[in-house]
């Protein structure tokens, strides 16, 4: 009893941990979208809160925690109060599987550096990424207003159609390492190479479709303020908004941290071997490469019309990445 | 008492609530998810018994395809509020009971006849059993022609589905240019 007693509050305080790193990370990463936007349009960006405008986050999150929280008349107030929940909840329940560095030795015992390695890891992600629909639905349904409808429906059907073509990319990795657990496919990776070596397109299609399935631009049909104000979170204020907006940054990371751990190595790296805390750092840096890129291509494309968002996600990258599994497995086959 | 003995219980209340609620509200939205809640909790159920796979595919497929695709229509359709009936089947409630009393039954009897005073622990090989590698097995060797046999069917259904609809499209598109 003993033993699960440790291992129920080990789990606890890395959950505890996990979160709270997310939701800095979350803050960080506005003021970097920011900062980098500022830069690619030749601004300065936020610069009055603290020193280089390092504290702006905290700025905004008080005066998010201050400003009054709006229902609409005509809402379904239970469902409008928990649809802000529902869609952070999955997108910082994902993250419970991604190994962020190697075991390290600690007050005297093993710790694993993320909360759990299920030997279903991958289908883990798939399952909860696949619930992730039901907050930007209800959200939109339960405003009571045309717009969010509208969003809330075109959210759900893109996220379910591109969830296809991530769970098909997801696929390569799988065969090439034998194992639906990050931490059995990282270890793959450390006797190969990288993934993204052996499965190029495996990873454009799994980084394309992850860029879709968290409505981030150039797929941010969902939320397209010309056509929609704001989509799904027009009526939403206050903290309520500022917990879709967690969600859809938090999403990004996680995509980006599966990202780096399936095709690009996780935590591997020089010496990581030699001093397991290096591989947080490897980890912390490919995934913020990642962020970079998404920040990088929201700032530089122009958003797709729905129907070429249909369609590319159905006649692009659907065949595309059955392709890539069908020739993934037939090199296996004949390769050995 | 085990800690799976008191998860199970736990789970089960909130998998009838979860039922219960899906029968009794009278907006189909509401419906819909407290049966997704009764889904999740399922696939916990699946977990307790040492099947991840199942338990991963229970909440992919049904809570997140499946229920979707419902929310969807019931949003697109505004059925979300029960309208009085104009109408009553007659023959329905009567039937109704009857049916539940005999379901009653038989499930008394089994729990009467065949639960011994143990409470059965998870399965001793329940690792090897349900994990995705044993899954794949089963089903690409062992029951690959049922296997094949419903994937055909299922296809052969969408292909149905698209045939029928186009056709009605190609339709409604000649119409106006028969006219001129």
């Amino acid at each position: 009893m003993s033993n699960v007693t440790g291992i129920v509050i080990e789990a606890l305080i890395k959950s505890a941990l996990l979160a709270f790193v997310l939701a800095t990370a979350f803050a960080y990463l506005t003021l970097a979208e920011r900062k980098i936007a500022a830069f690619m349009q030749v601004r300065k960006g936020p610069n009055r809160v603290g020193p280089w405008g390092l504290l702006q986050p905290a700025a905004d999150g008080i005066k998010l925690l201050f400003k009054e929280e709006l229902v609409p008349a005509g809402a379904d107030k239970v469902l409008f109060f928990l649809a802000p929940i529902l869609t952070m909840v999955p997108a910082m329940v994902i993250m419970a599987v991604v190994p962020i560095g190697p075991d390290v030795e600690l007050f005297g015992r093993v710790v694993r550096l993320g909360i759990s390695d299920l030997n279903v890891g991958l289908l883990y992600i798939l399952s909860v990424a696949s619930v992730a629909v039901y907050g930007i639905v209800l959200a939109g349904w339960s405003s009571a207003n045309k717009y969010s409808l509208m969003g809330g429906l075109r959210a759900s059907a893109q996220m379910i159609s591109y969830e296809i073509a991530l769970g098909l990319a997801i696929i390569g990795p799988i065969l090439l390492a034998g194992t639906m657990s990050l931490q059995g496919i990282i270890a793959a990776q450390q006797h190969a190479t990288w993934y993204v070596v052996w499965q190029p397109v495996g990873a454009l299609v799994f980084f394309l479709a992850g860029l879709a399935e968290v409505n981030r631009a150039p797929f941010d049909m969902p939320e397209a303020e010309q056509e929609l104000t704001a989509g799904y979170f027009t009526e939403y204020s206050g903290m309520k908004f500022s917990l879709f907006f967690m969600g859809e940054y938090i999403k990004m990371m996680a995509v980006s941290a599966i990202a780096a751990t399936l095709f690009f190595g996780g935590y591997l790296g020089p010496f990581v071997e030699q001093m397991p805390w290096l591989g947080i750092l490897y980890f912390s840096a490919k995934t913020a490469a990642f962020l970079f890129v998404m920040i990088w291509l929201r700032l530089t494309l122009p958003r797709l019309r729905y129907d070429q968002l249909m369609a590319f996600g159905w006649k692009v990258l659907l065949p595309l990445s059955l392709a890539n599994v069908v020739v993934t497995a037939t090199a296996i086959v004949l390769g050995g | 008492m085990t800690v799976e003995f008191v998860l199970f219980i736990a789970l089960g209340t909130i998998a009838v609530f979860a039922a219960l609620g899906m029968l009794l509200s009278s907006n189909a939205i509401y419906s819909a998810l407290f049966l997704v809640v009764n889904f999740a909790v399922v696939a916990a159920f699946y977990l307790l018994l040492g099947a991840p796979f199942i338990a991963m595919v229970q909440v992919t497929v049904y809570a997140g395809a499946i229920m979707v695709l419902f929310l969807f229509v019931i949003m697109l359709l505004g059925a979300e509020r029960l309208r009085q009936p104009t109408y009553r089947l007659r023959w329905q409630q009567p039937l109704a009971i009857v049916l539940v009393l005999a379901l009653l039954g038989f499930a008394g009897y089994v729990v009467a006849t065949q639960v011994t005073g143990a409470w059965p622990g998870p399965l001793e090989n329940a690792a090897g059993y349900g994990s995705p590698a044993a899954i794949g097995q089963l089903l690409f060797q062992e029951y690959l022609f049922p296997f094949e046999a419903t994937s055909l069917l299922l296809l052969t259904a969408m292909v149905g589905v698209v045939v029928l609809t186009a056709v009605d499209e190609r339709r409604r598109r000649r119409r106006p240019s028969k006219r001129s």
